[in-house]
């Protein structure tokens, strides 16, 4: 016997979340979020469970992981930033936001800082192109950002 | 509205919400409590008003005085001035950039005056959030109109009649996909609405679903009514929360009103939505990827036919539109076909939803009839280049379109004319470029994008468009030879011919219109190793004027490989082997001695 | 059956409605080149991805190329196949696709058998216009089967039989784009997925991207170390496939050529498994007969039906999946491993050999079997039973590098006694085989009257799942038969729900049975090619002087002078084995 192990409140938690959606393989993307949404990432072990909830590989749900850009294997920053790379942005500087920010982080995109409050990505357009080039902070939107600014941003989480 | 004698509108869109719009509205009523007026005026959030270039947007009914550019701390003095003085905030008023005057009221401003809004006809006028806002401008009229005294074939001839074609880039006619769905006969149909907006630089999709949610929800009972579908699908990214919270809201309140659930105005016929969420993957734009994807798998696209009018999700018959087409149903269903299809060019009827960004002086959400010019929308509406630059291409289509120039500038936007100049409508990106964007790096922007999102499962795009990004790379590292060009030009007729899907079949448009119109500066990065947009960093050179140079080492101290070497009080030197071209010495420079060759 | 007109290339041709432009072409006679497109006829599979673009033709009417594998015919449609713009697009895609292979077919196993590099041949490719980043992974060893995913073209022929035909959930398709390949959950070793090693995914593989573990280079060392005794035995589908290797059509029969060639190999006792497969059927007949009187006499212990062990894949995947029915299936060991066990204990006693020096090779049609004779239970002190697992494929080459001309070689017997086979044991290397030659002697145990026709055409045949019902003199007897795991598992399902009531069900991995093993030479998805060898195999039946198993003379001299009877004290030691929970089970961290 292989024994996959887990944390026994994680486990409940997936179930309930997998039961919610009538365990069905079909609602594989649905419980992807939603267990991602409660735990921040989805480590192999979570798509243990839930492929053998829902009755399918646990290839498969990794396939279906791996396809998503928005699903993620390694925990994510307590402030995640992503830098916006959609066209308007990208034409009005926001490879060089990037730079700055990978500059002063010392991470590069994908990464996490050592202390584990910042980490770094990219994402296309979140249709504020009027503000280009956006930064993300979490839920928040940074408009018109320059690369002076980046330091005076990352302070405000500092503290 | 009736019972409130004065209304504030604040956009809620998330370029102004970004812009603390939320705060705005929270000042606003804080202002209204304190003079006792909180039930004599009315605070309304409410979708995109499309002119984000001078967001968070301020409009006071019913005097239509259009505020730009509103500060939280702004709230006050609103109030005390217009709602009780009755006088206009002045400083807080467009003003025309010719003759530097305060216009008021946004019909007479140069961004809305061309602009003709059909689909985006109640974003900025209503709340989103409130299912009578809709009711009383005509809301659920159509779906009333079509369960009591149409049949479903009327329906899907009134869509023909109209001549409207899907918006979300293809432009397939939709009163016939419809027809094509209606005649296949199985035990369920679905009908589904694609939000899955990827395209960088495009945000049409989302501003209508949140500022005018309920309009979609109807045109989709609409559709389920005419092909005989029961149930509905919106399938939206996930990255739109705001999108998100405000359709489930306009759900749950259709449904409180009876508007969607079993028996819809006691015609007998059902129809309920469901939401299912993207994860972030550009391809699910594509229909039948968007179908997988909506099935709990991997978002590949398969071979058509079948088509999804034919096996669909969950192999049953499947209508899938765009948001922007759905935006357009009720309408023509009240105004009627005759109406619909004078507006517009022969072939593409209607109007278009465009996402305007870039080196433009109004960046923002327009809504233009077909046929307009590309000339009018950058400079009539746009208010043209930003900083007086000179403008040289406009992308449209995103990562499926190409570049125009200076010489389509007065084509007339349609379907048609878009793809005979080699580019395309996609689903409504137009991004101006000014001198300041090299032609090989935006097409190496796109192509990156595509093979970042390419799925995978056909050989050219997975590895075709990897080869076409590595030889734009090539070029822009100054190593490309003239061979590469013809190399590029080839490879991505081949990508064109033979990929799979329409995603991988359009991806290298950007490419082969580049190659097309910017040829010159093609032969430039080959042959003079010299781009004039002084973008590609290997191309660039950084020098030193030693006589404008005072040996401050203030450049010296701020380079991050050491590259800049020179005693203090004289002239410094770059060392090119070392040099990264970051910018950072000449950030430093206060005497305009560094300067890129 | 309704026909549409089309042309293809200028030939006015009638068509099958709703036929692939593809089928209709090679029904005319008129090749179109495939590499992702796999379908083995008659056994519900095919993939059909329309990913590798090698098909494309032009058709009159539309805009781009269309894949003929996934393009239905239509009235009126005319193709080209070879017009300058299918050719230019067909070229450049192989191009691409060779541009992220690594060009080392020199060295590669499946060099000659690659499909890829001969339609490269048949391009006449000369040059790789595009360069740029290849594609890395680490090379993965199993047991069995080794991934070399550098080589790897997204053909998904693997994913798909992995999970449609053979249900095992090994494989997925994973990440992205140029990013994207075939791997198992998180990108681990095959050995750590719930792999059955059946290897179907190798006889899928169009190019070198999954081979065989290759054990050639240990044999040819055995056999010239002077201090060993080598004994190999032949599992009976090698024989209707090797001449394959050669030449020689699909079915032709070469055993006794094969037979030549071990004995030139340098073999010290060329046997025959089909011995060792007599004897499983006395061992797995019995326990049956066992299972099925305590039954009838109410016995509640007894649980049925019984299911057939010789299958190694099939018995990695009950391991793997239906852990809650480990008690199910015969204790019976394979042929391979009874013959090891035999080989080791009774024969290298009887010509004074110790274990140690005696090194025993098996030939099968196989790829799992090379995990088979490496689990511990088969081992003594560690020294295993059967030492190397060489598949068709493998003896092939070996006949190859020693420079034997096959073709004109003589027919030459095996040796005795572990030579000496029946009917019954040929059979094993077909679906229904196994059951069919446990009927011919549980009959007459049963019955204690004789079978005067042993052939029961109600048990043969290649439908997937198959049931069938015969009469032991008055009791009816049912019995299930699937091959290819789904199929397996559909039976299975019903079994654990109790929908099914059988006494006896015979599961083979392989479609086809062991004629359409993992190990037997490529037929790249040309199913007629294992049909043919499964006919050949009841030809071969047919032309053995004794057919029923109980009726070998040397397995009756083996009971006599060794074993005792069957399923007794000797038997249960050297014969039988027991099975493993190799589930996957959450459990609460502490």
């Amino acid at each position: 016997m292989i024994k996959v192990k887990l944390a026994e409140d994680k486990i409940n938690k997936i179930k309930e979340i997998c039961t919610s959606f009538g365990n069905k393989a079909g609602e594989a993307i649905n419980v992807l979020h939603k267990v991602q949404g409660e735990f921040g990432y989805l480590p192999a072990e979570v798509q243990e469970v839930i492929a053998k909830e829902l009755n399918v590989s646990v290839a498969n749900i990794y396939g279906i992981v791996t396809f998503y850009s928005f699903f993620t294997m390694i925990p994510k920053g307590e402030h995640p930033i992503s830098i916006c790379m959609g066209t308007a942005c990208y034409v009005r500087g926001s490879e060089k936001i990037l730079d700055e920010f990978k500059r002063q982080l010392k991470i590069a995109i994908g990464e996490t800082t050592p202390d584990g409050k910042f980490s770094l990505n990219c994402l296309r357009c979140v249709g504020a192109c009027g503000l280009a080039p956006v930064v993300l902070i979490g839920d928040k939107v940074y408009g018109r950002v320059t690369t002076d600014k980046v330091q005076e941003i990352i302070g405000e989480y500092k503290a | 509205m009736a019972k409130y004698k004065m209304h504030l509108l604040v956009c809620g869109g998330t370029g102004c919400s970004a812009s603390k719009s939320t705060e705005i509205v929270d000042n606003l009523h804080l202002s209204l409590k304190e003079k006792g007026l909180e039930n004599d005026v009315q605070v309304i959030l409410t979708g995109c008003f499309g002119f984000c270039e001078k967001g968070p947007i301020v409009k006071v009914m019913p005097d239509n005085t259009f505020y730009t550019e509103v500060k939280p701390e702004d709230a006050a003095e609103i109030i005390a001035e217009h709602v009780i003085k009755g006088r206009k905030v002045t400083r807080l008023l467009y003003t025309d950039p010719e003759n530097k005057e305060h216009i008021a009221d946004a019909k007479h401003m140069g961004f809305y005056k061309k602009q003709l809004r059909i689909a985006l006809r109640n974003c900025g006028f209503i709340d989103p959030e409130n299912i009578e806002e809709y009711i009383s401008n005509d809301g659920y009229a159509a779906i009333a109109k079509v369960l009591t005294e149409m049949a479903s074939e009327e329906v899907i001839n009134e869509i023909k009649l109209s001549g409207l074609r899907g918006r979300g880039g293809g432009g397939f006619p939709t009163g016939v996909k419809w027809e094509i769905a209606s005649k296949n006969h199985a035990d369920q149909k679905y009908v589904v609405c694609n939000a899955d907006e990827g395209d960088p630089g495009a945000f049409m999709d989302r501003s209508i679903l949140e500022g005018d949610p309920h309009s979609v929800i109807e045109a989709m009972t609409i559709n389920g009514f005419a092909i005989g579908a029961t149930k509905g699908l919106i399938y939206i990214r996930a990255e739109y929360p705001l999108a998100i919270h405000r359709l489930q809201i306009a759900i749950g309140q259709a449904r409180e009103y009876g508007l969607l659930g079993k028996n819809i105005f006691g015609s007998g016929f059902d129809f309920d939505i469901e939401l299912r969420y993207g994860a972030g993957a550009f391809v699910c734009g594509e229909e039948t990827a968007l179908i997988h994807s909506m099935e709990g798998q991997r978002g590949e696209p398969t071979f058509k036919p079948p088509f999804p009018a034919q096996s669909g999700y969950l192999q049953k018959p499947t209508n899938v539109n765009n948001v922007e087409t759905y935006a357009n149903i009720p309408i023509i269903i009240l105004k009627g076909a005759n109406w619909f299809n004078k507006i517009g060019t022969e072939k593409s009827k209607g109007t278009k939803v465009f996402a305007l960004a870039g080196q433009i002086n109004n960046v923002g959400l327009i809504e233009v009839p077909m046929g307009i010019t590309l000339r009018e929308v950058i400079y009539e509406i746009g208010g043209g280049i930003k900083n007086g630059r000179a403008f040289k291409a406009v992308q449209t289509g995103g990562p499926s379109g190409g570049c125009l120039t200076e010489k389509h500038l007065d084509t007339p936007i349609d379907y048609d004319n878009l793809i005979a100049a080699g580019s395309m409508m996609g689903s409504g990106g137009m991004v101006v470029m000014d001198d300041t964007s090299c032609m090989v790096s935006i097409a190496k922007f796109y192509l990156e994008f595509t093979v970042e999102e390419s799925c995978g499962k056909c050989t050219p795009c997975r590895v075709g468009n990897k080869r076409l990004h590595e030889i734009l790379e090539k070029i822009t590292k100054g190593n490309g030879t003239m061979e590469d060009l013809e190399a590029l030009r080839n490879l991505a007729g081949v990508i064109k011919d033979t990929a799979l899907c329409g995603l991988g079949q359009t991806s290298p448009n950007p490419v082969l219109s580049t190659l097309d119109n910017f040829w010159d500066e093609y032969v430039e990065h080959v042959k003079d190793k010299k781009c004039r947009a002084g973008v590609c960093k290997s191309l660039m050179r950084y020098v030193i004027d030693k006589d404008a140079c005072v040996g401050c080492t203030a450049c010296a101290r701020n380079c991050p490989v050491n590259a800049i070497s020179g005693e203090k009080k004289m002239p410094h030197v770059i060392n090119d082997e070392l040099c990264i071209k970051c910018g950072a010495c000449i950030e430093r420079c206060k005497f305009n001695a560094i300067s890129i060759k | 059956m309704e026909y549409v007109n089309i042309i293809i290339d200028d030939k006015p041709i009638k068509a099958e409605k709703g036929q692939t432009i593809l089928k209709a072409a090679r029904q005319a006679g008129i090749g179109i080149p495939t590499l992702c497109y796999y379908e083995l006829n008659g056994q519900q599979l095919e993939n059909r991805p329309g990913g590798c673009r090698v098909c494309v033709v032009e058709v009159s009417g539309r805009k781009n190329l269309a894949p003929a594998c996934a393009t239905e015919v239509m009235e009126g449609m005319e193709i080209k196949t070879h017009s300058l713009r299918v050719v230019n697009a067909r070229r450049t895609v192989v191009e691409l696709l060779l541009s992220d292979h690594p060009a080392s077919c020199l060295i590669c196993s499946k060099s000659g058998n690659c499909e890829l590099q001969s339609l490269a041949q048949k391009l006449g490719i000369r040059d790789i216009p595009f360069k740029g980043e290849q594609s890395m992974y680490k090379k993965d060893f199993s047991p069995a089967i080794i991934r070399e995913m550098n080589k790897c073209i997204m053909c998904r022929r693997c994913e798909t039989v992995c999970n449609k035909l053979q249900t095992v959930g090994a494989l997925s398709a994973v990440n992205r784009g140029f990013m994207a390949v075939v791997a198992p959950a998180f990108e681990q070793d095959l050995a750590q997925s719930p792999c059955t090693m059946c290897g179907q995914c190798v006889q899928a593989c169009p190019v070198g991207a999954l081979s065989e573990v290759n054990q050639t280079r240990q044999v040819i060392q055995a056999i010239n170390n002077p201090a060993k005794k080598v004994v190999v035995q032949t599992a009976p589908a090698v024989r209707v496939a090797l001449g394959e290797e050669f030449g020689m059509e699909p079915g032709t029969i070469v055993t006794g050529k094969m037979a030549a060639a071990l004995r030139r190999i340098g073999f010290d006792y060329v046997f025959d498994t089909d011995f060792a497969a007599d004897l499983t059927i006395m061992e797995e007949g019995t326990e049956l007969l066992g299972r099925i009187s305590k039954f009838m006499a109410g016995d509640k212990s007894v649980r049925l039906p019984i299911l057939t062990s010789c299958c190694p894949g099939w018995v990695n995947f009950f391991e793997t999946n239906y852990s809650d029915m480990l008690d199910v299936p015969s204790t019976a060991k394979s042929p391979q491993q009874m013959f090891g066990a035999i080989a080791k204990n009774y024969w290298a006693e009887k010509i004074g050999v110790k274990r140690e020096d005696m090194i025993v090779v098996s030939i099968m049609p196989c790829v799992a079997k090379k995990f088979e004779c490496q689990r511990d239970e088969f081992k003594e002190n560690g020294n295993p039973d059967v030492d190397y697992s060489l598949t068709t494929r493998e003896l092939a080459e070996l006949i190859k590098q020693f420079n034997i001309d096959f073709n004109t070689l003589p027919d030459e017997d095996f040796d005795n006694p572990l030579g000496a086979s029946t009917g019954a044991a040929v059979i094993f290397g077909a679906t229904g085989g196994v059951i069919e030659a446990a009927t011919r002697t549980a009959y007459e145990i049963f019955t204690k009257k004789k079978l005067d026709k042993v052939d029961f055409n109600a048990l043969r045949g290649l439908d997937g799942v198959r049931s069938a019902t015969v009469d032991f003199d008055g009791t009816p007897i049912h019995i299930g038969i699937a091959h290819g795991l789904g199929n397996a598992r559909k039976l299975l399902d019903m079994v654990r729900n109790g929908e099914a009531n059988f006494h006896a069900i015979e599961v083979m991995a392989c479609p086809g049975g062991c004629v359409g093993g993992a190990g037997q030479p490529f037929h790249h998805g040309d199913f007629s090619k294992v049909e043919k060898r499964f006919e050949a195999i009841y030809r071969e039946d047919e032309g053995k002087p004794i057919r029923k198993s109980h009726e070998n003379p040397y397995i009756k001299q083996l009971y006599e002078e060794f074993l005792g009877e069957p399923c007794g004290e000797k038997s249960h030691h050297l014969l039988h084995t027991h099975y493993f929970d190799k589930s996957k089970q959450v459990e609460v961290e502490a």
